[in-house]
């Protein structure tokens, strides 16, 4: 009875059912496409656009066009490309072995109570002194020549591989070493199968802070102690005033250090696909 | 209650005056239980009853735990926990397959998932499984063995009931083809009388009710004759119907 519509009744304000708004979504929604170079590509533009209506001092902050120019001269007459391959030699070589010592002082340490007993509080003793006042030590000892420079990276590499990868093997699931147990898994095939994929993630964190860390080592050893280099090449510039080699120097350096890390995201994002379901 | 008498052969599980404590306090106090080869038994109790440690016990689980008696269970021994347990590294198939390798083990694996209801899903990621499926998945790893018995500790107990009742069918008829002998650890009273042949009720650290139901399967949850077992059950276990 309730269903029978009022023949010409006065307009009744009826609680029509408003249709259901979707709520507003909180996440922060889909990435813009190349969003991780936007940022910097803005920043070049306005640069750009300061220099060309000369807001900016030259001799302070030389145009983009005037940098490119330096950098195609110092390539072109061979002094560049020695230096860039001088410095990543040097970050090369401290890397790997910052990486191996890293990796293999963690495994001893979180695979053993003996290993973990000897090494974990050495490193950790090792991680507080600030390993940039060890270099005049190090001059001391290994002279001034690469050896100091490549043992140097080394440390700040190794440093973070190995709290992070220590961290993620002595965190393992206890639930999981009773599965591998009852699956009556060799020690060596629990180390494989679960110990190692379980302290990857753990692993690629320390990765990525040992890559970037590597990178600030070189920074801070090429411009206090060295005879060839970015680094140097950017103190000389110092001297004679050309801010444009200066921000030659630092182009490079911040093109290494976004290639780099976008090299061992790209790993690790191959390497622990299965994580990937996780996030979408 | 009377030994199962009937069984030729020795049985699977022998337990004589089992013992286990943690920091002084007696969980295990003396339990002496025969589980004959291909049994199906449940194993009821409150929490902190002590059920947990014995299938712990049974399936070797418990080092640095104090205690004594003896203890014989057979060579190949499968355990299905609460939790799926499955390691979100490893694709289904190879979560099967942990701890074995070769041609044969993997195509053993592919028949066990198929068995489960998860033929199709072998590339599968275990986050990306429903919580049913990964526990079909648990038992597909613990079937894979060909196990002479199942220990098997509340592994319904995270499941939403509709999933639950699938389950106990599933299980039921993955016992009937392989027949291993079967310790299920439960606190739910129909799940072990629907599922179980015997049934008994840890309390105090000993075996307190040792009942064998004798009613054809499959069984329902609304048969009455099951009723009479569910009492007694509810009774060592301290409860009153009028409770319910």
């Amino acid at each position: 009875m309730t269903t029978t519509t009022l023949g010409t009744a006065a307009p009744v304000a009826v609680a029509a059912p408003t249709p259901r708004r979707r709520r507003r979504g909180l996440a922060p929604g889909k990435r813009l496409p190349a969003a991780r170079l936007a940022g910097p590509l803005l920043l070049l533009v306005l640069w750009a656009a300061a220099s060309a209506a000369g807001r900016l001092d030259p001799g302070a902050i030389p145009a983009p066009w005037t940098v490119l120019g330096t950098g195609a001269r110092l390539w072109t007459d061979g002094t560049l490309p020695t230096d860039v391959l001088t410095s990543l030699e040097r970050a090369a070589y401290g890397f790997a072995i910052g990486l191996t010592a890293g990796v293999v002082l963690a495994l001893a340490s979180g695979l053993s109570r003996t290993g973990e007993a000897l090494i974990d509080g050495t490193v950790q003793l090792n991680r507080a002194i600030p390993v940039l006042g060890l270099i005049p030590l190090f001059i001391l000892w290994l002279g001034i020549g690469e050896t100091f420079k490549i043992a140097i990276i080394a440390i700040v590499v190794y440093i973070p591989i190995y709290l992070n990868t220590h961290a993620a093997l002595s965190g393992i699931d206890h639930r999981f070493v009773e599965l591998a147990e009852v699956q009556g898994l060799s020690r060596l095939q629990f180390v494989r199968q679960i110990v190692i994929p379980g302290a990857l993630p753990g692993f690629f964190v320390g990765l990525r802070l040992g890559v970037t860390g590597s990178w600030l080592g070189l920074v801070v050893l090429e411009q206090i102690n060295a005879t060839s280099g970015l680094g140097y090449m950017m103190f000389q510039a110092q001297n004679y005033g050309q801010s444009d080699v200066i921000l030659v120097g630092l182009l490079i350096y911040g093109v290494f250090g976004l290639v780099s890390d976008s090299a061992v995201r790209l790993i690790e994002r191959r390497v622990l696909s299965w994580r990937r379901t996780l996030s979408n | 209650m009377a030994p199962h008498t009937e069984q030729l052969t020795r049985p699977a599980v022998r337990l004589r005056g089992l013992t286990r404590s943690f920091d002084g306090r007696t969980v295990l106090d003396g339990v002496d239980l025969d589980i004959p080869a291909g049994q199906f038994v449940a194993l009821l109790g409150h929490s902190g009853s002590g059920k947990s440690t014995l299938l712990r016990a049974v399936a070797g689980l418990d080092h640095e735990v104090a205690g004594s008696g003896e203890l014989t269970a057979p060579e190949r021994v499968s355990v299905v926990f609460q939790d799926s347990r499955l390691l979100p590294w490893r694709r289904v198939l190879d979560n099967v397959l942990l701890g074995l390798d070769g041609k044969q083990a993997e195509r053993q694996g592919r028949e066990a998932l198929a068995e489960v209801g998860l033929a199709g899903r072998e590339r599968a990621w275990p986050n990306e499984l429903s919580g049913g499926e990964a526990q079909r998945a648990a038992l597909a790893r613990s079937l894979v063995r060909e196990p002479e018995l199942l220990l098997a500790d509340e592994p319904f107990g995270a499941l939403d009931a509709l999933t639950r009742i699938r389950m106990h069918t599933l299980l039921r008829e993955l016992w009937e083809r392989h027949r291993p002998s079967v310790l299920l650890v439960t606190h739910d009273v129909d799940e072990a009388i629907v599922l179980a042949d015997r049934v008994l009720v840890l309390d105090h650290g000993r075996i307190g009710l040792d009942l064998t139901i004798d009613r054809p399967h499959p069984r329902s949850y609304r048969d009455p004759r099951l009723g009479e077992y569910r009492e007694r059950l509810l009774a060592a276990l301290g409860v009153t119907e009028d409770h319910q």
